[in-house]
């Protein structure tokens, strides 16, 4: 949450803030610094201490927990990921080097759910920005009780992963289930949603467009509303209707927006776990019959936890870390070109 | 201008908040006893907290034991902490049992885990065969829970012991024998005789019935009987010569490669629709899922369901529970071990919950609830089952024994059974998940 907020603040601030105002925070600080008429000279110098060490005691709780929940973690997965460890044995550890990466490279699950996880993410999350956008349009209309609309657009989000899946799984269901019974209402065949190849992938993606479709489109939302009202109106001076308004005036404003979406949804997407696990029922973590659907997550947790295999199961966590960087890199890559295209 | 960025900001706050409570939302729909803390043991007012993991349904709750075991020893309170899947609940307590902190002072262990708790988690158990009369128990109950050295790690709780669960309104009307001894008789040795008997019920099925859930419960039930599985008895995996797992797999397969499968898959929510609305007229089952099925079939199959004897006698699933030595409350934890488990406990809980006793001294007195025997059409419930158990092989499980019938399960016999794949296809699909998970 803290990087949106970060985004919408920067959205916000950039369309607000005149030129040549000072921002706020520059300004305490400046009277904040001013000298004090010190006498006692050791008590000038715990003042100067106090300045300087002051804001990274602030700033430390966040990065303690940090260091103790997330970079300790992650640095001892990547050891476990060089050694053999057995979930069922986690203080006889030996060496492998490389091992287990190689073992990965050269194994086919690992490949199919790389497969899996990109198909997956495509499908998922380019019919849920583009949805999330139309909505966001739709609700930036002058709107009878338009807090009640936004709620409704977050009821999804707030639904718990769970909860939601279960009542999907009911849904697809091949035997009985609301959207077989609507095929076959228009005469088509009822398709075996879970083992089908395809099918499969589509469900599981309805389920992801489904959740966070909403929570996306109060995003573009947001940034909409900081779009300065005058641009509209010198664009309807123009002549331009409310389509060519939306192509021409809307979308490149929002560009900051959209690319932090697709950046987040991409990291949601690489890490998709929950979704497919309880769509696979009772031994979600195979992802189907023929690993159909078992996201990289899934695999991970599979190899770990069901099968055991803690070493390998952080190597595969290591080599997710690794794909997240490269789409860290591309995205980089992407906003300044993004910058300097005007 | 003005208006506008308070909205900006009102929607901000608003999506912030909304994420918040899903952020709760979601942490109180998981399993919501993962959030208890599982402190092993303390002491409050000079009482003793003696904390019991399990998974799944134990019935000492159901069965009003706890209670009962407080009344007679008042300076102990007993907390029960419940994990509903057992494939969350075993790694959190092999987890917590390495790390030596945070088990509870009796932890319950699954048949399917149990070779591998002997084998790696032996040191962290209290060793109970000093304790306990041992000769109390089935022998190969015992066995399983036994390390090398002789250690007894854990005391059997219940037991699975086998029998089929059919619709004798449904045999009827496909002209089947409905006699439950009778038809005992016709598929008495052999689980294909079994498989052949469903190829006779396909031939009059009335509409919209099958023969049997699905092929995977006839491999579950086939497998439980044999005495070679995956592992032979010094642990080493035989499970691609196996004969045991061949004749399952064969049968499986008959049922998989023809239409009297209902092609569901067990303890998922359309397996359960199925009960409701008895799509299939057999289901091999073991004591424990007389339950079920009397709660999934409801009150439309009162009377409608019969039990007979299985094919050959087998075990499907049951228990241990065994003292952790990190428990605090070593002594207490074990005389409440050895209480829950003796004989008149196991009978108590067998009319709750007819979860089947470990212990053969508590059979002469089994009494099953009125309800229940009514419900399946007056069959002689705790005869069928112990006849059963006592003829109930000793099998060796491995440490992966667990992944290695899932990958058969799921992988092998799904493709066949609802993708269509030839039954080649699928165990080859099969041996290669298998030779991952063993990494061969």
């Amino acid at each position: 949450m803290t990087s949106s907020k970060e985004a919408l603040a920067h959205s916000a601030a950039s369309a607000e803030t005149a030129p040549g105002d000072e921002p706020g925070a520059v300004r305490g600080a400046q009277v904040r610094g001013t000298p004090p008429a010190a006498t006692h000279s050791w008590r000038s110098r715990l003042y100067r201490w106090d300045m300087k060490a002051s804001p990274y005691v602030f700033i430390s709780p966040f990065f303690l927990i940090f260091g103790a929940f997330s970079l300790v973690p992650l640095l001892y997965t990547g050891w476990y990921s060089l050694h053999n460890v057995q979930l069922s044995d986690l203080d006889n550890q030996t060496w492998v080097g490389l091992d287990n990466y190689q073992n990965l490279l050269s194994s086919d699950f690992f490949w199919n759910s790389l497969w899996v996880t990109f198909t997956i993410g495509v499908i998922a999350t380019v019919p849920q920005l583009l949805v999330a956008i139309g909505i966001a349009h739709l609700l930036n209309y002058r709107l009878r009780g338009s807090t009640v609309w936004r709620v409704i657009m977050l009821t999804p989000y707030a639904t718990s992963v769970a909860a939601a899946t279960l009542v999907f799984v009911l849904l697809f269901s091949w035997d009985g289930g609301m959207i077989n019974w609507l095929l076959d209402f228009v005469g088509i065949d009822p398709v075996n949603w879970r083992e089908s190849n395809w099918g499969s992938k589509f469900a599981v993606s309805t389920i992801v467009i489904w959740r966070w479709t909403g929570y996306n489109a109060l995003i573009y939302l947001a940034a909409m509303q900081a779009i300065p009202a005058d641009l509209y109106e010198s664009a309807s001076i123009d002549g331009a209707n409310r389509w060519q308004q939306f192509v021409h005036v809307t979308i490149p404003q929002l560009r900051p927006t959209i690319l932090f979406t697709a950046v987040v949804s991409t990291i949601g997407a690489t890490q998709l776990f929950g979704e497919p696990l309880l769509f696979g029922g009772a031994d979600g973590s195979k992802g189907g019959s023929e690993h159909q659907y078992q996201t990289l997550g899934l695999y991970m947790y599979d190899q770990g936890f069901m099968i055991g295999n803690l070493g390998k199961a952080s190597a595969i966590a290591w080599s997710m870390f690794l794909i997240l960087l490269i789409v860290a890199a591309i995205n980089l890559l992407l906003t300044r070109r993004l910058r300097k295209t005007p | 201008m003005r208006a506008r960025t308070r909205t900006a900001r009102n929607t901000v706050v608003l999506a912030a908040v909304a994420a918040l409570g899903a952020g709760l939302l979601a942490g109180c729909s998981e399993d919501p006893d993962d959030g208890t803390s599982n402190e092993g043991g303390g002491s409050t007012d000079g009482k003793i907290t003696l904390t019991v993991g399990t998974f799944g349904v134990f019935g000492y709750k159901q069965a009003g034991l706890y209670d009962e075991y407080m009344k007679q020893n008042p300076d102990i309170v007993i907390k029960e902490n419940v994990t509903t899947k057992t494939s969350v609940y075993w790694p959190k307590t092999l987890t917590r049992l390495q790390a030596g902190s945070g088990t509870d002072d009796i932890q319950a262990i699954e048949i399917g885990n149990v070779t591998e708790a002997v084998q790696t988690q032996g040191d962290k158990f209290v060793d109970l065969g000093k304790e306990v009369d041992k000769s109390q128990w089935l022998d190969w109950k015992n066995q399983q829970a036994t390390t090398k050295d002789g250690k007894l790690i854990g005391l059997g709780t219940d037991i699975g012991p086998m029998a089929i669960c059919y619709r004798k309104d449904l045999f009827e009307k496909a002209g089947l024998e409905t006699d439950r001894t009778k038809l005992a008789e016709q598929w008495k040795g052999d689980w294909s005789k079994y498989v052949a008997l469903g190829e006779e019920y396909m031939k009059k099925a009335p509409s919209g019935t099958k023969y049997v859930d699905s092929a995977s419960s006839v491999y579950n039930a086939a497998l439980g009987g044999a005495t070679e599985r995956y592992y032979d008895k010094d642990g080493n995996p035989i499970w691609d010569n196996s004969k045991g797992v061949k004749d399952a797999w064969d049968a499986a397969m008959s049922v998989a490669t023809s239409d009297m499968s209902a092609k569901l898959k067990q303890f998922e929510t359309p397996w359960d629709q199925g009960y409701a609305k008895g799509t299939f007229a057999t289901v091999a089952c073991p004591a424990w899922m007389i339950g079920y099925i009397q709660e999934k079939s409801g009150d439309a199959g009162k009377g409608k369901w019969d039990v007979a004897a299985a094919p050959t006698a087998a075990n499907w699933g049951g228990a241990f529970i065994g003292v952790p030595t990190a428990s605090k409350h070593q002594k207490e934890a074990v005389a409440l071990a050895k209480w829950l488990t003796a004989p008149e406990q196991q009978a108590k809980v067998f009319a709750k919950q007819a979860s089947f006793p470990s212990t053969p001294s508590a059979y002469p007195s089994l009494k099953p609830s009125p309800d229940t025997t009514a419900y399946f059409s007056d069959a002689p419930l705790t005869q069928i089952f112990s006849d059963s158990a006592k003829t109930i092989p000793v099998q060796h499980f491995g440490t992966k024994d667990q992944p290695i019938g899932t990958a058969i399960a799921d992988i092998g016999i799904v493709q066949v059974e609802q993708k269509g794949k030839s039954p080649e296809e699928g165990w080859d699909a099969a041996s290669k998940e298998i030779k991952d998970v063993l990494g061969q």
